[in-house]
């Protein structure tokens, strides 16, 4: 600071560019290093409650006490090799998956909120979804498997078994289908699946999942809006009102 | 250096420089390391409890003892502890994150705040023991330094974590620290995290002198700013100093060990000092001990008024 006096205007403007180069340059590669581990995130499975990849990234502090909460030893946290952002909470479904506490205690465990409080019922939680590969689902060959479907805990609702009758040799499918409203991407379907690789799987549902878009009107079902508006006779209601006149014909009935 | 051996080099004080001996008993070693040896007892005593915790299940009372690991943690299942550094940067990804975190940021901030910021570094973080090892080998083998740097350049470090997670969203310096993932792995199972040690201690050895820890780690830096205010700081008493800089010898960050400001202040005043104590130890005079920054001012602002009502009569 003494010598600042007898530096030259130009050597002053040379440091300072120098010094900015060298913050740049570093921040550049800094911030490569960065995005190269972000674009990892679509192939962990988060812990029940995991906001947002992107918010769960930023909040996640990764000090592992989610790891520490879980009774299962479900949770692991990334090492460097691992392929998933570093030091982030995941689990592999078929290695140990998620046995679905009720009380949450990894949610519970959690400082920085990376694992949302808001979540209360663990039936609620969307750790992913699960996928069949219809190709290589026993069920699928005609067989009687449906073992994905009996061991779901939210069975009924996340794997219901559907009937697709066949030709007189052959008897009926019984097929697993998969409902997102319901899947918890817990993957203990994916544990119990009995082929050689899981032909069921739990995927982040950003990567499987697409989107009908709002132009469709589904006509036949009964809950669009759409429908609501033909069944009142056309006039546009509320869409979330219950639809006028569904129920005119048993009006006067005892 | 230049004085020949038989004349007796004096020190500002009038008294005979005499250079540090290491003593040839045991005991007098153990003195000598006495804070070295208490040092690796904090470092592994507090990876030990994470590592039974985790691993053991080590419970007071029936709660977890120690859970989770420096970034943040739990202490008995009630007491929360954050990394302020790992705070701060989520805070500026524009992500509020829950009180439990800040309150523990708070609380380890605090505890800094008295003990020391830099005291994380020599007692505390898990790269110190591979980045003194580094030092140590490296003054064994005799390497000289590849290139220069500015020890300042960690404060551009730090001004580019904070920046970068802005920025991108994303905690900067969290998703590349080598001192998480050397301990993050080391409690929740072993990946390739020893491959950024390997390379800090590379670095550390053949590279530059404290690369790390005295150029570049921007968590030093942060903390060497809260140490400017913290409490705990290394005593320095002018009288018997005889100027035989054993202590800038020994010293890490030997730019703390400015004489000249350290008999003005009567501390090692700079917030870059860890309060290892190496020099303490090493000082062949007892000039240098551990003591708190407000009784070392309160004794300053007496010896100056004493000095002055002598001068004045």
């Amino acid at each position: 600071m003494a010598n600042m006096t007898t530096i030259s205007r130009r050597d002053f403007f040379t440091r300072v560019a120098q010094g900015a180069a060298l913050a740049a340059t570093g921040g550049l590669i800094w911030s490569y290093l960065l995005q190269q581990q972000a674009r990892a995130t679509p192939f962990a499975i988060r812990p029940p409650g995991a906001r947002y990849e992107p918010d769960f990234n930023a909040r996640c502090i990764k000090c592992g006490q989610c790891v520490d909460a879980c009774p299962y030893d479900t949770l692991k946290l990334a090492t460097a090799d691992a392929g998933i952002p570093i030091g982030t909470p995941y689990f592999i479904p078929r290695e140990i998956p998620c046995y679905m506490c009720t009380d949450i205690p990894c949610i519970a465990a959690c400082p920085t909120g990376a694992l949302d409080p808001a979540l209360e019922d663990i039936q609620g939680s969307r750790m992913g979804l699960a996928v069949i590969d219809i190709e290589n689902c026993l069920s699928w060959q005609g067989l009687r498997c449906e073992i994905c479907f009996r061991e779901c805990p939210v069975q009924g609702w996340a794997i219901t078994v559907e009937h697709h009758p066949r030709r007189l040799s052959k008897h009926a499918m019984f097929v697993p289908v998969v409902h997102s409203d319901a899947c918890t991407g817990c993957g203990i379907c994916e544990k119990a699946c009995p082929t050689q690789e899981a032909a069921i799987r739990v995927l982040q549902p950003d990567l499987v999942q697409g989107m009908i878009g709002d132009h469709y009107r589904l006509g036949w079902t009964s809950d669009t809006p759409i429908t609501r508006e033909f069944k009142a006779g056309g006039a546009t209601v509320d869409s979330d009102a219950p639809a006028a006149g569904l129920d005119y014909l048993n009006e006067g009935s005892p | 250096m230049s004085t020949p051996r038989d004349t007796v080099k004096t020190g500002p004080n009038g008294r005979p420089v005499r250079p540090f001996v290491m003593p040839a008993s045991l005991p007098g070693k153990l003195r000598v390391w006495r804070y070295l040896l208490l040092r690796r007892a904090v470092q592994l005593g507090l990876l030990l409890l994470f590592l039974g915790t985790v691993r053991w299940g080590w419970e007071v009372a029936g709660r977890p003892l120690l859970s989770g690991n420096l970034s943040a943690s739990e202490l008995l299942g009630t007491i929360p502890m954050a990394d302020p550094f790992a705070v701060l940067q989520i805070i500026l990804t524009r992500h509020l994150p829950q009180p439990e975190v800040l309150t523990g940021a708070g609380i380890i901030l605090l505890i800094y705040l008295i003990l020391g910021g830099r005291s994380w570094c020599a007692w505390v973080c898990p790269i110190n023991m591979v980045t003194d090892l580094a030092a140590w080998l490296r003054r064994r083998l005799g390497i000289s330094d590849l290139f220069r740097l500015s020890r300042n350049i960690r404060y551009t470090v730090l001004a580019l974590a904070l920046a970068l997670s802005a920025l991108t969203g994303i905690a900067a310096f969290e998703w590349i620290s080598p001192i998480s993932m050397l301990h993050r792995e080391l409690i929740f199972g072993i990946g390739l995290g020893w491959t950024a040690v390997l390379g800090v201690f590379l670095f550390d050895l053949f590279i530059l002198r404290n690369g790390w820890c005295g150029h570049l780690c921007p968590l030093g830096a942060f903390y060497a700013l809260v140490g400017k205010l913290a409490q705990v700081r290394i005593r320095f008493d002018t009288p018997t100093c005889t100027h035989c800089g054993e202590c800038a010898r020994v010293c890490p960050e030997p730019q703390v060990m400015n004489l000249k400001a350290a008999s003005a202040t009567g501390m090692i005043a700079s917030g870059e000092c860890t309060n290892c104590g190496r020099c303490i130890t090493i000082c062949p005079e007892d000039t240098l001990q551990f003591d708190l920054r407000h009784f070392i001012n309160t004794r300053q602002k007496t010896d100056s008024t004493e000095s002055r009502q002598r001068r004045a009569a």
